[in-house]
C-alpha cells in the first residue's frame, strides 16, 4: 500500500514538474547554474574513482587470466569491457545516487521544512517545476560526459597499472583495447546513463519535495532518497541490459 | 475583499478550525488574533491554498478560489504577498535577489529597474546597504524585513503577513505597523495581519477577528475590544498588568 502510494504520487510530482516553465529564460539560467553544481563539482570524485577502479580491474583480471593459452591481450579487452559496459555507467551512477542525490533531496527538503517552497508557491510559480526541472535536464545533459571521461580515465588507470607492474605489456594491453571493440557498447553505456540520470535526479527530488516536518526529517529523506534511486538503478539496469543487449 | 465562509480544517484528531466565517475588507488593516496554536498561521494557509481545508469556500474579491483549476489558482497568487512567520527568504539568494524574485519571475522590468524597485521596498522595511549578504548573515528581525520588502515586491492587492513584528524591537516594530497601514491605504491592499503584540492592535487594529478554540470567537475594532466584556477575551488581551492600565487609563474602567 504505502509503495503504491508513493508510485502515484510520484508520478504526479512528475507532471507538475514538466508543467508550463514561467520564464524560459530563467530555467536556461538556473540549468547551467545546475550543470556546474551536480556535473562539475562531481568531476574530481569521478576522476579519482576512475582511475583507481580502472587500476584494480587491471590487476585483477591479469591475476586471473595466467592460463598459458589464453592471450595476454584479453586483459585489456576484459578489462575495457568492464569499464564500458558495466563499472563506468552503472558504479559510477551509484556513486552519483550518494552524492548528487543526498544533495539535491536536503536541498528540497531543507527547502520545504523552511516554508521557501510555500513561499514560491505563494507568488503563483510552480515550484516543483521551478526547482526540479533544471536539475533534471542539467543531470541528463552533463552525466553522459562524466561517465565518457570515467570511461577513458579508468582505462588509463589500467594503463598506468600495465607501464607501473608489468603484469601486462603496455603493448598486449593496448592491442586489447582495441580488438574486437563494438561501438555499440559506448551507447548502451550512454543510454543508461541517462536514465539513471533521470532516476536519481527525480527520486531525490521527489523525496525532498514531500519532506514533513524538521531537519530530522530531511535526513531521513536524504538516506531514502539514496536508498531507492539506488535501487530503482539496478532494477533499469538489468531491464535495459535485457532490451539493448539480448 | 477576501470572504471566509465555513472553513474548517483538522490534521488527524486535531480539529485546529471549525468553521471559521470572516471578511477581511479591502482597504483596512484586519487583524487575526489568538493564543498561540489557536491556528491563525493555518487559517492564512487555508486561505491561500497551502494547506487544503475540508470545508468552506474563500472568494478573492467574489472568485472561488478552492473551485479554480491550477492555472487560475496561479494568476492570482501573482496578486499575493505574503509573510511567512518564519521569513522564508531563499537561502541561496542574497537579500537583493529574495526581493528581486517575483520581478525576475512575472514581470519584463530589466534588471536596473529591479534592483531600483528592490532598493525602494527595503528602504521602507529601513534596511539599507545589506543587499548583497545572505539570510543567514541577518538577524531574525532582519529577515522578517527583508521578507516583507519580499512580499510588497509587486504591490500586491492581497497581502498577508504572520507575525510582522514578532522580533522586532519597539521603534522598528512600530515603522512596521506604520508601513502596513500605509500601504494598505496607499494601494487600498486587502491587509490580513497575524499578530501576538497588543500594541499593534491598539495602534492599527480596524478590523479585528479573535481565534478561539478554533472559531471566531468575537470581531470588532480597537474601541469594541476595550469596551468588551468578553470573558475569553480580556483574558488574552488584558493578561499583562501594563495592559490592564492602560485600559484604565483610556476608558476610566475599572476591573
Ligand atoms: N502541518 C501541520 N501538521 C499537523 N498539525 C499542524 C500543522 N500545522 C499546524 N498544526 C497544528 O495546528 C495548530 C495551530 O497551529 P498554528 O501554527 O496555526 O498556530 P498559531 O495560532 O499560528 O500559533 P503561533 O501564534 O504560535 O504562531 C497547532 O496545534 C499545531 O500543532
Ligand atoms: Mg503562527
Amino acid at each position: 500500500m504505502g509503495i503504491l502510494l508513493h508510485i502515484g504520487r510520484y508520478f504526479e510530482f512528475l507532471r507538475q514538474v514538466v508543467g508550463r516553465p514561467e520564464r524560459t529564460r530563467l530555467y536556461f539560467q538556473r540549468t547551467l547554474e545546475e550543470v556546474d553544481l551536480l556535473g562539475v563539482r562531481s568531476l574530481g570524485i569521478v576522476a579519482l574513482l576512475s582511475v583507481f577502479m580502472g587500476a584494480v580491474i587491471t590487476l585483477q583480471t591479469s591475476s586471473n587470466i595466467d592460463a598459458a593459452w589464453i592471450p595476454r591481450y584479453v586483459v585489456g579487452f576484459t578489462a575495457r569491457q568492464s569499464v564500458i559496459l558495466e563499472f563506468s555507467p552503472t558504479i559510477i551512477s551509484l556513486i552519483l545516487a550518494g552524492k548528487v542525490g543526498s544533495n539535491i533531496a536536503a536541498e528540497i527538503g531543507t527547502m520545504r521544512v523552511k516554508e521557501q517552497i510555500d513561499a514560491l508557491d505563494i507568488m503563483g510559480v510552480n515550484s516543483a517545476s521551478y526547482l526540479v526541472l533544471p536539475k533534471i535536464v542539467a543531470a541528463m545533459l552533463i552525466n553522459p560526459f562524466l561517465i565518457v571521461i570515467s570511461m577513458f580515465l579508468s582505462i588509463f588507470g589500467g594503463w598506468v597499472v600495465s607501464i607501473g607492474t608489468g603484469v601486462v605489456s603496455p603493448t598486449d594491453y593496448i592491442t586489447g583495447l582495441q580488438w574486437d571493440f563494438d561501438p555499440f557498447t559506448v551507447t548502451y553505456a550512454l543510454v543508461k546513463t541517462v536514465v539513471f540520470a533521470f532516476i536519481i535526479t527525480s527520486v531525490a527530488a521527489y523525496h525532498g519535495y514531500h519532506t514533513q516536518g524538521g531537519a530530522l526529517e530531511v535526513g531521513r529523506s536524504s538516506t531514502t532518497a539514496v536508498v531507492y534511486s539506488s535501487i530503482l538503478i539496478l532494477i533499469a539496469n538489468y531491464l535495459l541490459t535485457q532490451l539493448l543487449l539480448i | 475583499m477576501i470572504e471566509v465562509v465555513g472553513l474548517s480544517k483538522r490534521f488527524g484528531d486535531l480539529q485546529v478550525l471549525k468553521g471559521i466565517t470572516a471578511t477581511f475588507e479591502k482597504g483596512v488593516v484586519n487583524q487575526i488574533i489568538g493564543r498561540s496554536g489557536s491556528g491563525k498561521s493555518v487559517l492564512a494557509k487555508c486561505i491561500v491554498g497551502l494547506h487544503h481545508p475540508e470545508e468552506g469556500r474563500v472568494l478573492y474579491d467574489g472568485r472561488p478560489f478552492f473551485e479554480m483549476s491550477i492555472e487560475e489558482k496561479r494568476t492570482i497568487r501573482q496578486e499575493i504577498g505574503m509573510l511567512f512567520q518564519s521569513s522564508a527568504l531563499f537561502d541561496s539568494m542574497t537579500v537583493e535577489e529574495n526581493v528581486m524574485f517575483p520581478m525576475r519571475m512575472f514581470t519584463t522590468m530589466d534588471i536596473e529597474a529591479m534592483r531600483e524597485r528592490a532598493r525602494i521596498c527595503l528602504e521602507r522595511v529601513d534596511i539599507i546597504g545589506k543587499e548583497r549578504l545572505f539570510p543567514a548573515e541577518l538577524s531574525g528581525g532582519m529577515q522578517k524585513r527583508v521578507g516583507i520588502a519580499r512580499a510588497i515586491a509587486l504591490t500586491p492587492k492581497y497581502i498577508f503577513y504572520d507575525e510582522p513584528n514578532s522580533g522586532l524591537d519597539p521603534q522598528t516594530a512600530i515603522l512596521i505597523d506604520g508601513l502596513i497601514k500605509e500601504l494598505t491605504e496607499e494601494y487600498g491592499t486587502t491587509t490580513i495581519v497575524i499578530t501576538h503584540d497588543m500594541n499593534s492592535v491598539m495602534e492599527t487594529g480596524q478590523n479585528i477577528i479573535f481565534i478561539h478554540d478554533g472559531q471566531k470567537w468575537w470581531q470588532g475594532d480597537r474601541q469594541e475590544l476595550l469596551d468588551s466584556s468578553d470573558q475569553e477575551l480580556n483574558d488574552f488581551i488584558f493578561a499583562s498588568e501594563l495592559m490592564r492600565q492602560a485600559r484604565r487609563a483610556i476608558t476610566g474602567r475599572l476591573e
